[in-house]
């Protein structure tokens, strides 16, 4: 019998395993997690606990596992990002205007998980509304990446919005969890935590009942410390939903099934446009080095342009906030969520959402105020929206002299709470890599490849063709085994 | 319609938005139940209630609805059409924006043929049609300071249809509307039930020098029955001479129709001075229709008011004007024809439905639904006329005896002895005995007074209780005078 401590380092693979052969029980684990996410309470990384219903899901499975009905993901304990509603926990969205609501329904893509016989650990921490790239906006305090510089004991940020989730997995207290991402979100935290995560195609993973940010951008995701549970957990995630209609009818492959796939012949291409001017050497070092294990591999690299890259930037952050502005109308203060009374109606909502609101999510919606506003509609939110059209043509045209595309995840390693904060520019930076990739709709992932100078993390992201994740996993898989990444925060 | 004012005559340009709610089981986008009179937020889904998280889907059977009733409008139906979010803050508003369709319409340009007294028709031009959310009521009279909120109707499915600024006087706007109510009506999109406001419409008017551009124009709302759209246009018609009369300009504006004192008065400028940010909404997909679909849907139209009345004129040999007034109502049109099926005057058919019929109805504030006489009893009571079993003029008693007791008019006649008498012996006596008894007038008659036959034929039918055949009457009465 392995002592709780380790059974918080198995991997989910090791741990499907270890529970069939009946090694240890769905209880143990999830006991094993409940008891590090009380070690580990300052990292931040969940919002609320549910160690009850943790139990009580974990005792099932071991029902159901002894009886032979075991699930894909039967007893395996997960973080769940608190921007997917969870039907009696309380669901904030990291935001004091949602405190204390409980949704009467359960998202699908967390439904789909409970369906396959996960067990729910707690609510994770992310930016408020999922708009942050440090996990600083959260209404309920910023998370700490498990990480640290090399002799520096500042505290680092996971970046965001997905930080509770990167954190926890990265600090072994969920053995995964799910994400989102709208410009960035699952992948740059999993870069700043050391651990995998996705961002499937646009329509793969339903939206439904996960709090909207940017209804265009937004899709749902995994991050798991390795690509094989990140494609285990994908898989039970990813579906079609009739209940959301940009959800796409497309039978949801085994991606598990890709790993191990040959890359000779495979083609990757390397944007020219992704060379910033005064990218970092450490990443420029990183990045080539990713490419130097592709080409070992078997795979070809070819240069590509993507001609709009410059523009993607200021599109997303009108794009996003401008959908942001009317998604969040709805915290108004009169049917759930924080109510602040006033003298009249106006009132109400002023205070309410005054309130309510933190001051980056304010700084949006005045935003997307603004550029849906008469007059400012097609100097801003159309010509953004023929921006993304352009993007998209631009991967388009690079698909056809390539499968797969290499580039950095994020411009930086895991930057100290408090740094850039009083700087949304240089803060929005964090996407320069990743926000392309929603505006298009593509799938693109992130897979801890090396250290900075300092001991950080560094991640290497793959963009693939829409729907096309199988090649990102076997692609991914090669880098992963490459790299050897084997570090561990506070190691 | 010219208004005459101090300097001049003056033209009035009108058009109409007509909000019209889709018959449909369950909401535009979710499945939450849209029938009318539940328990206040008894019909409400949380996708109704903006829920985070939330999702609309497209109900198909409002989307059918929407091409249907375009169609009808003789419109071009929008194979690519876009719902965008229209963002303003209000209880009654759940998300905080309404889903309509804003820059692509799934209706375009159409017509509708409008029908104005003595039988002439006019042409008015539709703009578009476009499906939109309904939003929920704000109940302000049931607590002095608090707002109730009741959410059934928020998210059930409208079709706002624009009509081009081609109506031209109060008149023509309440044909207008009664044609659209008739045209949704027959193609069983909405119920036109006006007073539960499931048709509204907004008016838009202005005045001008006939010739002249468009004036400014005020967009008149909050108007819930026909004659209050003919009565608001009229009163802000006239408003708008006399302002400019004056030497004033019309500012553009909303204004709302007060019912209870016949006037329009402007909206407080917070009511309406919104800037929507419509932009297309991200969690739907622009509707795609196929072509073969739509022209499935034209296959399955029932017949529209317009072709009826046409069959009508040719088939039963009635006046435009007597057609357009029996196919106004789906349930008239088809109460006429079972009266006028196989009968050799169908004329008499429609007489007798709008004037005698129509007009029962109107005195007891009833409508065909519930009229005491059925189809198949006027029919049997025209039998009767025909058959000369009963005189026209009987029939109308008998008519009478109808309406108040609901039985059929065979049971009437007889129960009251008012088969006519066509036995000849029988007339003959009645007219001996008239002749007899006024030997004078008779003497006036044969010296040349021709005019007093109807008096005589008045005695006789007098005489036998209206029962006698007219034509018999006639035939023996002018042999006995003529000696």
């Amino acid at each position: 019998m392995s002592a709780p401590t380790t059974l918080t380092d198995l991997t989910i693979a090791a741990a499907r395993k270890g529970l069939a052969a009946r090694d240890f029980t769905a209880r143990e684990l999830a006991a094993a997690h409940l008891a590090a996410m009380e070690r580990h309470k300052d990292l931040n990384a969940y919002i609320v606990a549910t160690p009850d219903q943790a139990l009580a899901m974990a005792e099932a499975s071991d029902v159901r596992l002894a009886t032979g009905k075991a699930g894909a993901l039967e007893g395996i304990p997960l973080g769940i990002k608190d921007l997917f509603c969870t039907k009696d926990v309380q669901t904030t969205a990291a935001s004091r205007i949602l405190e204390g609501f409980r949704p009467p329904y359960e998202s699908t893509v967390s439904q789909n998980l409970w369906d396959a016989g996960a067990v729910m650990l707690g609510k994770t921490n992310l930016d408020e509304f999922a708009m942050g790239s440090s996990n600083m906006t959260s209404a309920f305090g910023g998370v700490k990446n498990p990480w640290k510089r090399r002799g520096d004991d500042r505290d680092l940020v996971p970046g965001g919005s997905s930080g509770g989730s990167a954190a926890a997995v990265a600090a072994r207290i969920a053995m995964g969890a799910t994400a989102t991402d709208t410009g960035g979100s699952i992948r740059q935290p999993a870069a700043f935590c050391g651990v995998v995560g996705i961002k499937p195609t646009y329509g793969r993973c339903s939206r439904w009942g996960i709090v909207a940010f940017a209804s265009s951008l937004d899709q749902a995701g995994p991050i798991a410390r390795d690509v094989r549970d990140t494609a285990i957990l994908l898989r039970a995630m990813a579906g079609h939903d009739p209940k959301d209609s940009t959800s796409v009818p497309r039978p949801v492959p085994d991606y598990e099934a890709a790993l191990g796939r040959s890359l000779k012949g495979l083609r990757f291409g390397i944007p020219r446009e992704y060379r910033l001017d005064g990218l970092s050497p450490e990443i420029q070092r990183l990045w080539d080095q990713g490419i130097a294990w592709l080409r070992d591999a078997g795979a070809e690299p070819v240069e590509i342009s993507l001609p709009h890259t410059k523009y993607a930037l200021p599109a997303y952050y009108i794009v996003a906030p401008a959908e942001a502005s009317s998604n969040l109308a709805r915290y108004d203060g009169v049917r759930f969520g924080l109510r602040v009374p006033g003298n009249s109606i106006e009132e109400l909502y002023e205070h309410s959402r005054a309130a309510g609101f933190g001051a980056e999510v304010r700084r949006r919606i005045l935003i997307g105020t603004y550029v849906l506003s008469a007059g400012y509609y097609d100097a801003y939110y159309l010509k953004a929206q023929k921006v993304r059209a352009l993007i998209a043509r631009d991967f388009e045209q690079a698909y056809q002299s390539c499968d797969v595309i290499l580039t950095p995840t994020a411009p930086s390693a895991a930057f100290a709470m408090g740094e850039k904060m009083d700087d949304p520019v240089a803060m929005y930076l964090n996407d320069v890599f990743t926000v392309t990739v929603n505006l298009a709709g593509l799938p693109g992932i992130s897979v801890p490849a090396g250290l900075s100078q300092d001991g950080l993390p560094l991640g290497l992201q793959l963009i693939g063709r829409a729907f096309d994740e199988e090649t990102l996993f076997a692609v991914s898989h090669v880098l992963e085994g490459a790299a050897g990444f084997a570090a561990r925060p506070g190691a | 319609m010219i208004i005459d004012g101090k300097t001049g005559p003056w033209e009035i340009v009108i058009g109409l938005e007509v909000h019209a709610q889709v018959i449909s089981k369950a909401k535009l986008f979710s499945g939450a139940s849209t029938e009318f009179g539940a328990e206040p937020n008894a019909q409400v889904s949380f996708v109704d209630a903006g829920f985070p998280g939330m999702l609309p889907v497209i109900n198909r059977a409002c989307v059918e609805q929407a091409v249907k009733t375009g169609l009808g409008l003789n419109a071009t139906i929008n194979e690519v059409s876009v719902f965008d979010r229209k963002n303003y803050f209000y209880p009654d508003l759940p998300a905080g924006y309404q889903i309509s369709q804003y820059k692509q319409p799934i209706v375009g340009e159409g017509h509708l043929d409008i029908d104005l007294p003595g039988g002439e028709t006019r042409r008015i031009g539709i703009e578009r049609l476009h499906l939109e959310q309904d939003a929920g009521k704000s109940i302000h009279d049931q607590h002095p300071q608090k707002t109730y909120i009741d959410l059934n109707r928020a998210g059930v499915a409208l079709m706002e249809i624009v009509s081009k600024p081609e109506l031209r006087s109060p008149e023509e706007a309440g044909a207008y509307m009664r044609k659209m109510r008739a045209l949704v009506r027959y193609l069983g999109t909405c119920d036109g039930n006006m007073e539960e406001g499931s048709l509204r419409c907004d008016a838009n008017v202005s005045v001008r020098r006939p010739g002249e551009g468009l004036g400014t124009r005020c967009e008149l709302k909050n108007i819930n029955s026909i004659r209050f759209v003919m009565q608001a246009i009229e009163y802000e018609a006239r408003r708008q001479v006399d302002v400019l009369e004056d030497g004033g300009t019309i500012r553009q504006e909303t204004r709302l129709f007060d019912s209870a004192k016949g006037v329009t008065r402007p909206m407080r400028s917070k009511e309406h001075a919104h800037d929507y940010r419509y932009f297309p909404d991200p969690d739907l997909l622009p509707l795609v229709l196929d072509r073969s679909w739509i022209e499935e849907v034209r296959a399955n139209l029932p017949e529209l008011p317009d072709a009826k009345k046409a069959r009508f004129v040719a088939d039963y040999k009635l006046t435009p004007y007597d057609a357009s007034v029996l196919v106004a109502e789906k349930e008239n049109a088809e109460f006429f024809e079972v009266v006028a099926t196989g009968r050799k005057d169908p004329k008499l058919a429609a007489n007798w439905v709008i004037v005698e019929l129509f007009g029962a109805l109107n005195r007891l504030g009833r409508d065909i639904a519930t009229s005491p006489v059925s189809a198949a009893h006027l029919a049997g009571l025209l039998d009767l006329i025909e058959n000369d079993t009963i005189s026209g003029r009987i029939a109308k008693d008998v008519f009478g005896f109808m309406v108040e007791t609901g039985k059929d008019a065979a049971t009437i006649v007889a129960e009251r002895g008012l088969r006519q008498v066509t036995d000849s012996g029988a007339i003959e006596a009645a007219i001996d005995k008239v002749v007899a008894e006024n030997a004078a007038k008779v003497a006036e008659y044969r010296s040349g007074k021709q005019a007093l036959f109807g008096w005589f034929v008045g005695q006789v039918m007098k005489s036998t209780g209206g029962k006698a055949n007219p034509a018999s009457v006639n035939e023996i009465l002018r042999k006995k005078l003529a000696g």
